[in-house]
C-alpha cells in the first residue's frame, strides 16, 4: 500500500502523530544535550554529583543543623534544605491562623470590621511579594535602631536591626523522654477521640471525648517529668551595654521572609475561608437553629464541616505556593535551599545539576504537600457516608 | 503562582436601605461585644492613620536636598522626584525617554480599549498586529530617524508590562495546545503533556528563571547566544503555558459532551470540531480566570529581579544605590512601586469581577 492510503488509516495516522511528537521531544533533548556535553568538556567543567562529596567551604549564616564550611557540598545541600522547610512550615501554620481569623472577620455584621480585614486582603493581594520582601528587609535593617538601642516588644522580646530575639528554652536533660511522652500522649488522645466518635455515632450514647483525650495527653508528660530526670531553663535574652546576650536569635533575612510569606498567604487563605463559608447554603443555618442548637454548636457541627470541603482543596494549593514562594529568599539572603545552590553553582561552575536538584527536591516537596492534603481531604469530604 | 481565582466569589455587598440612623448605629454599637469591636478598630485605625499621616505628610520632606531628608524622620519625596524617570525607564537614554513613556500609554490606552467586551473581534487583533511592531519600533528605535536602543538597555515599568503581556500572549496558544494534547486520546502525547504540565507547576519560577539565565546557554551550540532579555521571555512563556493549559483544560471539561457529538454528527473533523466548536466556547468560558492569572503574572514579572533584569521592581531597587541618597531614602522607592502595583492590579481585579459578572448573566 502507498503511504498516502495508510495515512487514510485513523489507527496508523494516530501512531504517527505519536511517534513523530515523541521524536521531536527526543530528538530536541538528545540535540541539546550533546551541546550541553560539547560546551562543557571545552568550559573544563565536571560533571555528575561528585560534587556533592567534596569540601564546602562556605559559610552559611543560619544552620539548623550543625555545619562547618569543612562538611561536603551535600550537607550544605541539606541545610538549606531544613531551612526552606522551616521558613515555609512556619509560614503555613501562621497564615492559617491569621488566614482564618481575617476570613471570618471578612464576614462579620459589623461594617467596620470586614472593612479593614477587606483593606488587609486588597493590600496584600495587589503588590507583589517580592516587593514586599524588599520593603519588609529594608525596614528591619535600616529603619529599626541597633542593638543596644533594641526595642523591647513584650517582656524578653527585642527587635533590632540585627532581627528578632526571643527567648529560648534549653534542655539540659531528658528531652527525648518527654518527646516520647508527648508523641505516645498525641497518638493516645487521637485514638480515644476517633473511637469516640464511631462509639457514638454507633450507639448514640455520649463519650467523653476532649476530658479524657486531654488526660491522655497530659499523664504521660506528667510521668515523664516526674521518674525521669528532666531539667531545663528559660534561656531569656539579657540587654546589655553593646549587644543582647542569651535568647534565640532570629535574623532579619528570616523575619522578613517569614513576615512575607506569612501575611501573602493569609490574604489568600482568609479568601478562601470567606467562600468557604459563604458556600454554605442559608437552609443550612436556619436547619441547626430550628433544631435548637447554638450558634456555637451551628457553627461546629453544621458550617465548619461542609465549609472544609470547600476550603481544604484550595488551601493545599496555598500550601504548595508557600513552599515555592520560600524560595524568593535568594533575593533578601536567606539560605534556602535555592541560595545554597547558588553558590555551589558559583563555586563549582556546575549549573546542570544543582538546577535539576533543587527542582526535584522542590517537586518532592510539592508532591508531599499534595499528598499529605489530599489525605486530609479524604478525611472531611466524604463525611456522613460511613456507618 | 499567586492564586487569585479565589477573589471570585463575591461578598455580600447587599444594597443598603434608605439609610435609617437606628440601624447603622446598631450595626456599629448593636451589642457590647460589636461596640468592643467597633472601638478596637476606631483606635487602630486612627494609630495607623497617625503613623502614616506622619511619615508621609507632617514630618515628610518635599522640596530639598539629601541632608534635608536626613534631619527629617518623615518620607523622602525629593528622593522619588529626583529618581522618577531612572525608577520607569531604567538605563533607557535619557533624551530618549519619551519613547518609553510614550509607548507605555500608547499600550495602556489600548488595553483600555480591548477591556471592552463590544469592541472584541478581528479587527481588534488585527489593531494589535499593527500596534505591537509600533511599539517594538519605539521601543527599539534603528528606523524613521530613531535611534537604536539595545534591549539591554530597556527597562523599568515599560519591561514589566512587555514581559507580561508579550508572555501570556505567546502563552495562550500554547496552553491551549497543552490542554488539548492533555485531554488527547493518543497516550504518548497525553503522557508528554502530562509531564510537562505537572513538572513547571511543581517548581517555582526562579528556578525555571534559573534554567533559562544558566543553564540555558550551556545547551546551546558554540558561537550561539541569546538575549538575555529573550531568554528570560521564554521561561514566563513556558511557565504561564502550564498554568494556562490547566485553566483552559477546566473550560473544556466544563462543555457538554453533545457540542462534540453533534459537530461529529456533523461530519466535522477533529481539528474543525476543536478550533470551530469546543475551544472558543471553552475560551469564553474562562476568561474571567484568564485575567486573574494576568495579575498574578503580572505580579510575578517582579521575579526577573532576582536574575538581574532591569523591570521595574529591579530600578526601584537599583535607585537607592545612587552615592547622593545612599541610606538616606530606603522606603520611599518601595512605597511608590507598592502603590503602582497596587493601582494596576486592583484595577484588572475590578475589571476581572465585571466580566465575571457580564458572563454569570449570560449563562443562568
Amino acid at each position: 500500500m502507498s503511504p498516502i492510503v495508510l495515512l487514510r488509516n485513523r489507527r496508523v495516522r494516530e501512531l504517527a502523530y505519536q511517534v513523530l511528537c515523541v521524536a521531536a521531544v527526543v530528538g530536541c533533548g538528545w540535540y541539546l544535550l550533546n551541546n550541553a556535553l560539547a560546551n562543557l568538556a571545552k568550559q573544563d567543567i565536571a560533571t555528575g554529583f561528585d560534587y556533592l562529596g567534596r569540601e564546602a567551604a562556605f559559610i552559611i549564616s543560619e544552620t539548623p543543623i550543625a555545619y562547618e564550611p569543612s562538611d561536603s557540598y551535600g550537607r550544605a545541600l541539606l541545610v538549606g534544605l531544613l531551612n526552606t522547610v522551616k521558613v515555609a512550615v512556619l509560614a503555613i501554620v501562621f497564615s492559617t491562623i491569621i488566614g482564618t481569623i481575617v476570613g471570618i472577620a471578612r464576614l462579620s455584621s459589623n461594617p467596620l470590621l470586614s472593612r479593614l480585614m477587606l483593606a488587609y486582603v486588597e493590600a496584600l493581594r495587589n503588590v507583589p511579594l517580592l516587593l514586599y520582601l524588599f520593603l519588609w528587609y529594608s525596614a528591619i535593617i535600616f529603619t529599626l535602631p541597633p542593638v543596644k538601642q533594641a526595642i523591647t516588644l513584650l517582656p524578653g522580646v527585642y527587635v533590632s536591626n540585627s532581627g528578632l530575639v526571643v527567648p529560648a528554652f534549653v534542655w539540659n536533660s531528658g528531652f527525648w523522654a518527654v518527646a516520647t511522652a508527648a508523641i505516645i500522649g498525641i497518638a493516645a488522645a487521637i485514638l480515644w477521640q476517633r473511637w469516640a466518635g464511631r462509639r457514638r455515632i454507633l450507639t448514640g450514647k455520649i463519650v467523653p471525648g476532649w476530658p479524657v483525650a486531654t488526660a491522655l495527653f497530659v499523664l504521660p508528660v506528667a510521668a515523664a517529668v516526674l521518674f525521669f530526670d528532666v531539667s531545663g531553663e528559660v534561656d531569656w535574652p539579657v540587654l546589655g551595654k553593646f549587644r543582647l546576650t542569651g535568647g534565640a536569635h532570629l535574623k532579619p533575612e528570616f523575619v522578613a521572609l517569614l513576615l512575607g510569606l506569612t501575611l501573602g498567604a493569609s490574604a489568600t487563605v482568609a479568601e478562601i475561608v470567606r467562600s468557604g463559608i459563604l458556600a454554605i447554603r442559608k437552609g443550612q443555618r436556619e436547619a441547626a437553629k430550628a433544631l435548637g442548637m447554638s450558634d456555637r454548636q451551628t457553627m461546629r457541627l453544621v458550617i465548619l464541616p461542609q465549609a472544609l470541603r470547600v476550603i481544604v482543596p484550595p488551601l493545599t494549593n496555598v500550601y504548595v505556593t508557600t513552599f515555592k514562594n520560600s524560595s524568593l529568599a535568594i533575593a533578601i539572603g536567606y539560605p534556602d535551599l535555592v541560595m545554597v545552590s547558588n553558590t555551589i553553582m558559583n563555586q563549582t561552575g556546575q549549573a546542570i545539576e544543582p538546577i535539576a536538584l533543587f527542582m526535584f527536591v522542590y517537586l518532592l516537596l510539592s508532591l508531599a504537600t499534595s499528598a499529605l492534603m489530599n489525605w486530609y481531604n479524604g478525611h472531611v469530604a466524604l463525611k456522613g457516608r460511613q456507618p | 503562582m499567586s492564586d487569585q481565582s479565589t477573589t471570585m466569589a463575591e461578598g455580600r455587598s447587599a444594597p443598603r436601605r434608605p439609610a435609617r440612623r437606628n440601624e447603622t448605629f446598631k450595626a456599629y454599637f448593636g451589642t457590647p461585644g460589636n461596640t468592643v469591636v467597633t472601638l478596637i478598630c476606631l483606635v487602630l485605625l486612627g494609630l495607623a492613620a497617625k503613623a502614616a499621616a506622619s511619615w508621609l505628610l507632617i514630618n515628610a520632606v518635599f522640596d530639598g536636598a539629601p541632608e534635608d531628608c536626613k534631619a527629617a524622620s518623615g518620607a523622602c519625596w525629593p528622593y522619588v522626584a529626583a529618581k522618577l524617570r531612572y525608577m520607569l525607564f531604567g538605563i533607557y537614554p535619557f533624551d530618549e525617554q519619551w519613547r518609553p513613556l510614550s509607548a507605555t500609554l500608547l499600550f495602556i490606552a489600548a488595553m483600555a480599549v480591548s477591556g471592552i467586551p463590544r469592541l472584541w473581534g478581528r479587527s481588534l487583533i488585527v489593531a494589535w498586529a499593527v500596534l505591537l511592531p509600533v511599539l517594538f519600533l519605539l521601543m527599539a528605535g534603528g528606523a524613521f530617524g530613531l535611534t537604536e536602543v539595545a534591549t539591554s538597555q530597556w527597562g523599568g515599568l515599560p519591561l514589566s508590562f512587555m514581559l507580561t503581556f508579550i508572555g501570556l500572549v505567546c502563552a495562550l496558544p500554547l496552553g491551549i495546545l497543552l490542554a488539548l494534547a492533555r485531554l488527547s486520546k493518543l497516550p504518548a502525547i497525553r503522557i508528554l503533556a502530562v509531564t510537562f504540565i505537572e513538572l513547571v507547576r511543581g517548581v517555582p519560577l526562579i528556578s525555571i528563571l534559573f534554567m533559562a539565565s544558566v543553564m540555558l546557554p550551556l545547551f546551546m551550540p558554540e558561537g550561539v547566544t541569546i538575549d538575555k532579555l529573550l531568554r528570560a521571555q521564554v521561561a514566563i512563556i513556558l511557565f504561564a503555558a502550564a498554568y494556562i493549559a490547566e485553566i483552559v483544560r477546566a473550560g473544556l471539561q466544563a462543555l457538554p459532551a453533545g457540542q462534540t457529538e453533534a459537530a461529529k454528527a456533523l461530519g466535522l473533523h477533529y481539528w474543525q470540531c476543536t478550533f470551530l466548536i469546543t475551544v472558543p466556547q471553552a475560551l469564553k468560558t474562562v476568561i474571567p480566570p484568564l485575567v486573574s492569572l494576568f495579575i498574578g503574572f503580572f505580579q510575578d514579572t517582579t521575579l526577573v529581579t532576582i536574575v538581574g533584569l532591569l523591570d521595574f521592581l529591579n530600578t526601584v531597587r537599583t535607585a537607592l544605590r545612587d552615592p547622593n541618597w545612599q541610606g538616606i531614602a530606603v522606603l520611599e522607592g518601595y512605597v511608590f512601586a507598592a502603590v503602582v502595583y497596587f493601582v494596576f492590579s486592583a484595577l484588572m481585579g475590578a475589571y476581572s469581577r465585571f466580566l465575571e459578572k457580564r458572563f454569570r448573566v449570560g449563562h443562568d
